[in-house]
């Protein structure tokens, strides 16, 4: 069984091992900072489908076929898959679990489900439900683009804060044996709203969550951040992340170079996305490809990943709301150091 | 601290740390490419009227309008458009060229959900309101001109 820490945070008793991940992302991404790290990339962003909600759906599909392929499982071994995308109905991840035939939870998060999903999964497994479950998340730039924006070819100008939605997805799965990294502890996070009303600058309406939950995370455990390799924040952008420290600051934590953020390293300045990458699919390609992989050759030990999700809607946001954020927390820890 | 004065106190910090456009840049460019616009479409009237000696100059200015929303909807349809109006800005926007680009992106766009209800139904998705606005403010500018010649 889980034991509590302080108000929000639970340390898991048993190991639960990430035994393989897979990402698959697109031409942007591939041509960003990280593409060394990122296995699968598709040229065409169409995936060969009529339309980008199917070629999402089939970008979902592959990436999940690739980490059973990694694992050496097949469907039929997976207990559980939990994941969720940014689309209405979570209709990407609902269609994919479809054609699965596998039990299934479909999560809402927004940017933050990747951390939300493992969260979920660490805790069943440490539970004992399941024995493997299957976690997947992501999102595609020219479906959210549509959802919650303008068409795409439609001549404006973004904003200079504004974030550029990540097409990618991430998938891992998590499993009581088995070697690889282990999730140690989780912390969810609760919904923070700061009044931000500008659908364009979501940094500035998830640093608030992100600090809220980070704070509560370093109070429960009583550690600080020099205390682990990484602190990874999910998709704030530069605006975003640098607001985070600010407000971390004020709150009497110092985050320093071990702080990094998924949307701020996924895109170079030469690739005008301005404070970097967002969405589902921003945290899960980051997580999956370069964090896990630094944490299976042990440069990274021991890890914070909080990714952050703006729980905003078209409707809401037009009638004049104030856009809530949410960050969802855990502690990733390398094997074979942990106690 | 209660939580309005919180809520006032961040969003304050957050309109001061924001990155803002330069706007002297993006007056130039708009300057630019709008002005470039204009320049072409009266090219495009001139060139009618040299070919076309006898026609009145409504016509004229009806047909180079039409070159250019013709001229901006392809480029709409090959991708290119939302380049250039990123640059520009008002310089596209503002023009008859924005008012083509947002009929023709939203074609495309919503044409996936079939032709009736998708590209029918919201081919003004970004046009719409401007008409709206459009006929709205021309009859309170009707109203006030009729009140004018009252007088």
């Amino acid at each position: 069984m889980a034991k509590r820490l302080g108000k929000q945070t639970y340390a898991l008793e048993k190991p639960i091992h990430i035994i393989s991940t897979a990402t698959i992302v697109g031409e942007k991404e591939k041509n960003g900072p990280l593409k060394a790290y990122f296995e699968h990339c598709t040229e065409d962003d169409m995936m060969g489908e009529k339309t980008f909600e199917k070629a999402e759906r089939k970008m979902m599909e592959s990436c999940i076929d690739l980490v059973l392929e990694k694992a050496h499982i097949t469907e039929q071994d997976i207990d559980l898959l939990i994941g969720g995308d940014l689309l209405n109905q979570l209709v990407t991840m609902n269609y994919s679990a479809r054609s699965l035939n596998v039990p299934f939870l479909g999560v809402y998060g927004a940017c933050s489900t990747m951390s939300e999903s493992l969260a979920i999964a660490a805790c069943l497994l440490d539970a004992g439900v399941g024995e493997i479950i299957t976690c997947a998340t992501g999102s595609h730039f020219s479906t959210a683009e549509r959802q919650f924006r303008t068409p795409l070819e439609l001549g404006n100008q973004r904003q200079t804060y504004s974030q550029w939605t990540v097409t990618g997805m991430g998938s891992c799965i998590l499993s009581c044996k088995g070697k690889g990294p282990c999730v140690r502890m989780v912390t969810f996070g609760k919904v923070t709203d700061y009044g931000i009303k500008d659908i364009a600058n979501m940094g500035a309406a998830m640093a608030p969550a992100a600090m809220d939950t980070l704070y509560t995370f370093f109070q429960d455990t009583k550690t600080e951040p020099k205390d682990y390799d990484l602190i990874l924040s999910g998709d704030l952008g530069k605006l975003g992340s640098d607001i985070l420290k600010d407000l971390m600051r004020e709150k009497g934590y110092i985050l320093e170079e071990n702080y990094e953020d998924c949307g701020h390293m996924i895109y170079s300045a030469s690739q005008k996305t301005f404070q970097g990458g967002s969405g589902t699919g921003c945290s899960a390609s980051v997580f999956c490809s370069y964090v896990y992989k630094k944490l299976c050759n042990k440069q990274f030990k021991k890890i914070i990943f909080m990714a952050t999700g703006a729980l905003m809607s078209t409707v809401t946001n037009q009638q004049g709301d104030s856009i809530p954020g949410i960050a969802h927390l855990v502690v990733i820890e390398n094997s074979s150091v942990a106690k | 601290m209660d939580i309005q004065e919180r809520n006032k106190k961040y969003i304050e910090y957050v309109e001061l740390v924001s990155p803002k456009a330069s706007w002297g840049k993006s007056l130039f460019n708009a300057f630019l490419i709008g002005g470039g616009i204009c320049v072409f479409g009266q090219m495009c009237a001139d060139i009618l009227r040299y070919f076309l000696p006898m026609t009145d100059n409504v016509t004229i200015s009806a047909w180079s309008s039409m070159m250019i929303i013709t001229i901006a909807i392809f480029l709409t349809a090959f991708g290119v458009f939302d380049n250039i109006a990123r640059f520009a800005g008002a310089g596209t926007i503002v023009p008859i060229t924005g008012f083509a680009n947002s009929i023709a992106s939203c074609a495309i766009e919503f044409k996936k959900e079939g032709l009736i209800f998708g590209l029918g139904a919201k081919m003004f998705f970004v046009a719409g309101p401007v008409i709206v606005n459009g006929v709205a403010f021309s009859m309170i500018a009707g109203v006030i001109y009729w009140i004018i010649t009252l007088l």
